[in-house]
C-alpha cells in the first residue's frame, strides 16, 4: 500500500514538475499562444477567410487597412495591386508556411536522423563517411543551391518542400549523432547488447526514446528555418509561385510600392516575424524544460 | 601539427571534390544546356549541332573530368549571357562581396562581442536580458524583410542613405547591417557561454585570489580562452554569409559575386551558377580549414585525437 503510495506520489510531484516548468516558462506559452493561432486559422482558413484569396476585383486595388482613413471595413487589410483582399491572403498564406516549414522538417528530420542516429550509433567508418556527408553539405550555399535547383525544375510548392528537406538535414545529423553517441555508452544499451538484443530492438526501445526530446527541439527550430528560406526564394521569384498567397511572395509584390503604400510589405512581414519567432520561442523553451542543463 | 595539417588539408580537398561533382551533376542532369544556348527560336537541328559541337553530348563523367581539369587550371568555361570568361567575370565581381562581408563580419562581432561579454559578467541582469531579447528577434528576422524597412525608414523617411548601388561606402552600410545582423546572435550566445564556463573555472578564482585587478582577469585570463570557439565559430559564419550576400545584394542592387548569382539563375547562365557553387564553397572550405587549424594550434587536444 504504501509502496503504490509513494509511487503515485512520485509521478505526481515528477507531471507536476514538468507542468510548472511548461506554464512558468513565459517564451513558451508566448511561443505555444501564436504557434496554436497560426496553426488554428491555417487549419479553418476557407472559413475564416471573409473574400476568396484569388479573387480580383480590378476596381478596388490598392485599398489600405482600416486603420488608415482611406480604408473600409471590407477590407480590413486592405487589397493588393490586383484587388486581392489581403486579409484573406495573409490567413492562406499561413497555410503554405507551415506546410512548407513541417514538410520540409519532416524529409529533412528522417534523413538527418537515420545519418545521425547510425553514425553514432555504429561509429567507425559509418560515422566518417556520415561525418564527410556533413561536412560537404555544409560547404554548398544553402540559398545558391536552392534557387538554382528550383530555376531548373520550376517554382510550386512540392519542389520547394523537396528541395529545403534535403539541403536542411545537417543539424538533424550533427545533434542526433552526438546524442546517440552519449547514449551508446549508457549501462543499460550494454546490457540490451549483452542480453542479446538484436541492433533494430536497441536502435528503437533504447536509443531513439531517449533522443527524442533533442529530436523534437531541431525538428521545431528546423520548421522555422524552412519557413524564412521559402519566403526568401518566394521572395526572390525563385520559390512559390504566384497566385498562390506566400508571405515571401506579398512582400516581393508589395515591394514596388512600397514607398507609397509600406503596409503592403510590414504586414506579410510582421505576420511571417511573428511565426518564426514563436516557433523558435517554442523550439529554445522546449530545450529549456527537456534538458535545462543545456540552456546556455 | 604537420600530421593534423596534411590529414585536415585531405580532407579539405576530398569535401572540395564532392561539392564540385555534385554541384556539376545537379545542374547538368536537370537541365539541357543545349537548348539555353541555342536560344527559343532554335530547330532542332541548330541544338544538335551546339551540342556536338560543345561536346554535350558526352557521358556526364567524361564531361565532368573535363571541367574539373580546366577549372583547376582556374578556366570555368565562357558565361552564356556575358559571352567572357566565368572566372574573370566572378573575380571581378568579387571584390564587392568581399568588402560586403567583412564589413559585416566586423559589425557582427563589435556588435555581439562585447554584449556576450557583458551578458556573462552579470547573468540574468537587465543587460543579459537585452541580449537574450535581441539575439531571439534578430534569429526571427527575415533578412530581406529587414532590408526592405531599412530602405523605407534610412532612405526615404528620413532620407539618410542611398537605396542601391555600390558606388560610396554610403552604398555599404545598409546591406553590412542586414548580412551582419544575421551572424550575430550566434557569435552573442557563444561569447555568452565561453565566458560563463571561463568565469567558473578555477584558474579564473585563482587571479581573484591573488589580487588581480578585475579588469585584468576580466580581459586578460578569461577573455582570451573564451574567444577561441568564437573564432572558429565567425570562420564558419563568414563563409555562410558570403550564401546569405546573394538575397542582400539582390535587394540593395550591389553588383557582386551574389549579385551575380541571381542574375545568372534567372538568365539560365548555367556556367556561371556552377562556379559561383564552386567558388562559394571553396571559400567556405578553406575558412573553416583555417580555423581547423587555428583551433588545433591553440589546443593540444585536438590535434592528438
Amino acid at each position: 500500500m504504501s509502496e503504490i503510495n509513494s509511487k503515485t506520489l512520485e509521478s505526481q510531484t515528477k507531471s507536476s514538475v514538468f507542468r510548472r516548468r511548461v506554464f512558468g516558462h513565459q517564451g513558451v506559452m508566448i511561443g505555444a499562444a501564436i504557434v496554436l493561432a497560426a496553426v488554428l486559422i491555417a487549419l479553418s482558413a476557407p472559413l475564416i477567410a471573409p473574400h476568396d484569396p484569388y479573387y480580383q476585383d480590378l476596381l478596388n486595388r490598392l485599398v489600405p487597412p482600416v486603420w488608415d482613413s482611406r480604408g473600409s471595413w471590407e477590407h480590413i487589410l486592405g487589397t493588393d495591386h490586383l484587388g486581392r483582399d489581403y486579409l484573406s491572403r495573409l490567413i492562406y498564406g499561413a497555410r503554405i508556411s507551415l506546410l512548407i516549414g513541417v514538410g520540409a522538417a519532416l524529409i529533412s528530420g528522417l534523413i538527418g536522423t537515420v545519418l545521425g542516429v547510425a553514425a553514432g550509433y555504429f561509429g567507425g567508418r559509418v560515422d566518417m563517411i556520415v561525418t564527410f556527408m556533413i561536412t560537404v553539405r555544409l560547404s554548398m550555399p544553402v540559398v545558391l543551391v536552392a534557387l538554382a535547383v528550383v530555376a531548373i525544375v520550376g517554382g510550386s510548392l512540392q519542389v520547394v518542400i523537396m528541395v529545403l528537406g534535403f539541403l536542411l538535414w545537417d543539424r538533424f545529423a550533427v545533434v542526433m549523432r552526438s546524442s546517440t553517441l552519449q547514449i551508446r555508452s549508457m549501462d543499460y544499451v550494454a546490457a540490451a547488447q549483452a542480453v542479446g538484443c538484436s541492433t533494430t530492438r536497441i536502435l528503437t526501445t533504447e536509443i531513439m526514446p531517449n533522443v527524442v526530446n533533442n529530436l523534437i527541439v531541431i525538428a521545431t527550430l528546423e520548421i522555422a528555418h524552412a519557413i524564412i528560406l521559402e519566403a526568401a526564394l518566394s521572395f526572390l521569384g525563385l520559390g512559390v509561385q504566384p497566385p498562390l498567397p506566400s508571405w515571401g511572395l506579398m512582400v516581393s509584390e508589395g515591394k514596388d510600392m512600397m514607398l507609397f503604400e509600406p503596409w503592403l510589405i510590414t504586414i506579410p512581414g510582421v505576420a511571417l516575424f511573428l511565426l518564426v519567432l514563436a516557433i523558435n520561442l517554442l523550439g529554445d523553451g522546449a530545450r529549456d524544460i527537456t534538458a535545462p542543463e543545456n540552456r546556455n | 601539427m604537420l600530421y593534423y595539417t596534411l590529414k585536415r588539408l585531405g580532407l579539405a580537398g576530398l569535401v572540395a571534390l564532392t561539392v564540385s561533382f555534385i554541384s556539376f551533376g545537379l545542374l547538368y542532369i536537370s537541365s539541357d544546356p543545349a537548348i539555353a544556348m541555342a536560344g527559343e527560336t532554335a530547330s532542332d537541328a541548330d541544338i544538335e549541332a551546339i551540342r556536338q559541337l560543345y561536346g554535350f553530348d558526352r557521358p556526364i563523367l567524361v564531361q565532368y573530368f573535363d571541367w574539373l581539369q580546366r577549372a583547376m587550371s582556374g578556366d570555368l568555361g565562357k558565361s552564356y549571357y556575358f559571352r567572357t570568361d566565368v572566372s574573370a567575370l566572378i573575380a571581378e565581381r568579387l571584390s564587392t562581396t568581399m568588402t560586403l562581408g567583412v564589413s559585416a563580419i566586423t559589425f557582427a562581432i563589435v556588435l555581439s562581442v562585447p554584449l556576450g561579454v557583458a551578458a556573462a559578467i552579470r547573468p540574468n541582469s537587465v543587460i543579459d536580458r537585452i541580449a537574450l531579447f535581441l539575439s531571439v528577434m534578430g534569429q526571427a528576422l527575415p533578412s530581406f524583410w529587414f532590408a526592405l524597412m531599412l530602405i523605407v525608414f534610412l532612405s526615404v523617411t528620413f532620407r539618410l542613405l542611398p537605396t542601391s548601388g555600390s558606388d560610396t561606402w554610403q552604398h555599404f552600410i545598409m546591406p553590412t547591417i542586414v548580412l551582419g545582423y544575421y551572424a550575430a546572435p550566434a557569435i552573442m550566445r557563444l561569447t555568452r557561454t565561453g565566458m560563463l564556463e571561463v568565469l567558473s573555472t578555477d584558474y579564473i578564482r585563482t587571479a581573484r585570489a591573488k589580487g588581480l585587478r578585475p579588469r585584468v582577469v576580466l580581459f586578460k585570463h578569461a577573455l582570451r580562452n573564451a574567444v577561441i570557439p568564437v573564432v572558429s565559430l565567425t570562420a564558419v559564419q563568414f563563409g555562410f554569409m558570403l550564401g546569405g550576400s546573394i538575397v542582400v545584394e539582390t535587394i540593395f542592387a550591389l553588383h557582386g559575386a551574389g549579385f551575380l548569382a541571381w542574375e545568372s539563375i534567372t538568365r539560365n547562365d548555367l556556367p556561371t551558377v556552377q562556379g559561383l557553387i564552386l567558388v562559394f564553397s571553396l571559400f567556405y572550405i578553406v575558412l573553416t580549414f583555417f580555423a581547423d587549424l587555428l583551433n588545433a594550434w591553440l589546443d593540444p587536444r585536438i590535434r592528438i585525437n
